[in-house]
């Protein structure tokens, strides 16, 4: 099928941020068994979730807490899955899909999606960009958790092999590229500093609710925000290095 | 609840998030604040649940191998590694100071 530059050069963009982005499946696999989920529940999270954030979030929650912190484990789930709300804003127009076909693009608006779509320059290349990460990101992400999971299952104990601090070091890897201006550093001190003091007082996973307002005071009253707000321009989705989502 | 109403609610919830985006007017993107706390959210939680996952051990604060790890990830996020070398090295740091000690 012939197609012109800027539509080959979206394909080239996805191929390169989905086939990165889809081998962190195996570290979600691995994490979401040795938190305690099985293996079919593992791939339910990667194939109907389909958010990187929130899955981690829902299996962190759930290995700290267990089922009794579910109202939490959903709560940060939802919470973190607000941006995707934002990226389907502004791919609405440009995509113009009808049912069902829009129900598929909703599922698939996550940040690397958007933000191949979002680089590219015609908007016949944005389409493709977006529906080509899409796919790829879809089809690897779920296969490398099942992946994930098989292998979780073989290793068994988590803490001996390192795992829970594996975990840690995945949330830091979806943090580290949202920290580029001096408000959201500023928000994610305090909220570690938050949901640190907070933890020996209530159940777990409710610490990390809690620290969620921090965002909520910071984004209502702008602190440490610029004066010309670069919020005003459509979100920015990071793909870069660590966003998986 | 169980595990599977916990999983199940959370996707729908997910799911339903990224379909209200394709259904409500662009217009509400363009005041400022709601873009940005929803952008902040991520960046809070992220950090909290890195908080947690380092520092929390069921209800208390303990300082162990998973702080070095961490550190070690901070290192290597900082030098563009890929995601998923920082991974196996902080599981790496945390297993070998854990057979150490």
């Amino acid at each position: 099928m012939a197609r012109n530059p800027e539509a080959t050069a979206a394909i080239r963009a996805s191929f390169g941020v989905g086939l990165a982005v889809a081998a962190y499946g195996v570290s979600f696999g691995a994490l979401a068994v040795t938190a305690g989920l099985d293996v079919w529940q593992t791939c339910v999270l990667s194939l109907l979730m389909f958010s990187g954030g929130s899955q981690f979030a829902v299996i962190g929650i759930l290995a700290s807490g267990g089922a009794a912190a579910g109202p939490a484990a959903i709560a940060s789930a939802a919470l973190l899955g607000t941006r995707n709300s934002l990226y389907a804003i502004a791919m609405a127009p440009i995509l113009a899909e009808r049912w069902p076909r829009k129900l598929l693009a909703a599922h698939w608006t996550i940040d690397e999606s958007t933000a191949v779509a979002m680089a590219q320059t015609t908007i016949e290349a944005k389409r493709t960009g977006f529906w080509w990460t899409g796919i790829i990101i879809f089809l690897g992400w779920n296969l490398t958790t099942l992946v994930g999971a098989l292998l979780g299952d073989l290793i068994g104990d988590v803490s001996q092999y390192g795992l829970d601090a594996a975990a840690a070091a995945a949330f830091l890897g979806l943090l580290w590229p949202r920290l580029k201006r001096v408000q959201p550093i500023v928000v994610a001190v305090a909220a570690a500093v938050v949901a640190t003091i907070l933890t020996p007082a209530l159940p777990a996973g409710v610490p990390v609710l809690m620290a969620a307002l921090v965002a909520v005071i910071v984004g209502i009253t702008n602190w440490f925000g610029q004066r010309e707000s670069s919020a005003e321009t459509p979100p920015e989705p990071r793909a870069a290095n660590g966003g998986v989502s | 609840m169980t595990v599977w109403q916990i999983i199940l609610a959370a996707s729908i919830a997910v799911l339903a998030l990224k379909v209200v985006g394709y259904l409500v007017p662009a217009s509400i993107i363009e005041k400022p604040a709601p873009a940005r706390v929803a952008s902040l959210l991520t960046v809070a939680l992220l950090s909290a649940l890195v908080a947690v996952q380092t520092l929390a051990v069921g209800q208390s604060i303990e300082l162990d191998a998973r702080v070095p790890a961490l550190l070690v990830a901070a290192v290597l996020l900082a030098l563009r590694v890929p995601f998923i070398v920082v991974i196996i090295a902080a599981a790496a740091t945390a297993a070998l100071i854990r057979i150490v000690t």
